[in-house]
């Protein structure tokens, strides 16, 4: 199992997630890089993501969006914020409207991802920060609607893993 | 296995198992999920609800009912329509429960793993 801990810190507003793959950290790095590779993991399994625009540099920006199980879309950006690769990316990730605009009423998430070398792999530290807590709050109230479809694919997921 | 335990865990904090099960067995159908969705931006009436499926009234009713179950919707008769309304208490538990950021980068590494155990094997078929 690639995921080796996770922590939750309701203070400062952080979730860290630790995993490790066995593949070096330049092969990790391009599953961020390449958007092609990165639409493949992104979204959850029944939501999968279309990057659309993956601007990989310092200010750049992506959009995506993620289309649902009958069709539906949801958007989201991307503004990067740092790369020093193959080790270090920090992103915000935010909604979009339809038409791929950012959402400026909508809470954005802080994304720094860090990617070190491990014994034959690569560790993956990804921490997110939430800029206050209610828009911690509000991000998860907003599982009533946006969060709830991303939620759902996840539970298939859990679903498959517990009758296995 | 991480994730199931997470899961379990977190279920002893706010809901009984049973409850749990019935929550996600509502939310584990696609079709179930676009209902919640679409009653929790308006209710809606079975009927309305039936004429956005490719299935019958009856079966849309079914799921409906699962849903019920679960606690995810109420639904009221109004004359002789039976009109369907999310319960957002309970969804917002159910999310809570879920605890969806870390749900969401959970999967996300195991895709990502998946993506990776691809270069090793191209041209092979995976065995489940």
């Amino acid at each position: 199992m690639p995921v080796i801990s996770s922590h939750k810190d309701p203070e400062a507003l952080t979730l860290t997630l630790v995993a490790e793959f066995a593949a070096p950290v330049e092969r990790v790095w391009r599953v961020w890089e390449d958007p092609r590779q990165l639409e493949r993991w992104w979204g959850p399994p029944t939501w999968p993501a279309t990057f659309e625009q993956h601007d990989f540099k310092v200010g750049g920006r992506s959009r995506y969006y993620m289309t649902g199980p009958d069709g539906e879309k949801a958007g989201g950006w991307w503004e990067i914020r740092a790369v020093d690769a193959p080790n270090r990316l920090e992103f915000t990730d935010g909604f979009a409207d339809d038409s791929g605009k950012p959402n400026p009423d909508m809470p954005t998430t802080r994304c720094v991802v860090t990617l070190e070398a491990a014994g034959n792999g690569t560790r993956m530290t990804t921490v997110s920060h939430f800029t206050s807590a209610e828009e911690l709050e509000r991000l998860i109230e907003m599982g009533m609607e946006e969060g709830m479809k991303q939620a759902a694919g996840q539970i298939d997921a859990l679903l498959t893993e517990t009758t296995v | 296995m991480p994730r199931p335990l997470t899961y379990n865990h977190v279920v002893v904090d706010q809901l009984s198992d049973d409850e749990v099960d019935r929550i996600f067995h509502g939310l584990a159908d696609a079709t179930r999920r676009d209902i919640v969705t679409r009653v929790l931006r308006q209710e809606q009436s079975v009927s309305s609800l039936a004429r956005g499926y490719d299935m019958s009234f009856a079966a849309v009713q079914k799921h409906v009912a699962v849903l019920e179950r679960a606690a995810l919707v109420s639904k009221q008769r109004r004359g002789r329509e039976q009109v369907v309304h999310a319960n957002p208490e309970m969804l917002r538990k159910a999310t809570r429960l879920l605890e969806q950021y870390e749900q969401i980068w959970r999967h996300r590494v195991q895709a990502i793993d998946d993506l990776l155990s691809e270069d090793g094997e191209k041209g092979t078929e995976k065995c489940q």
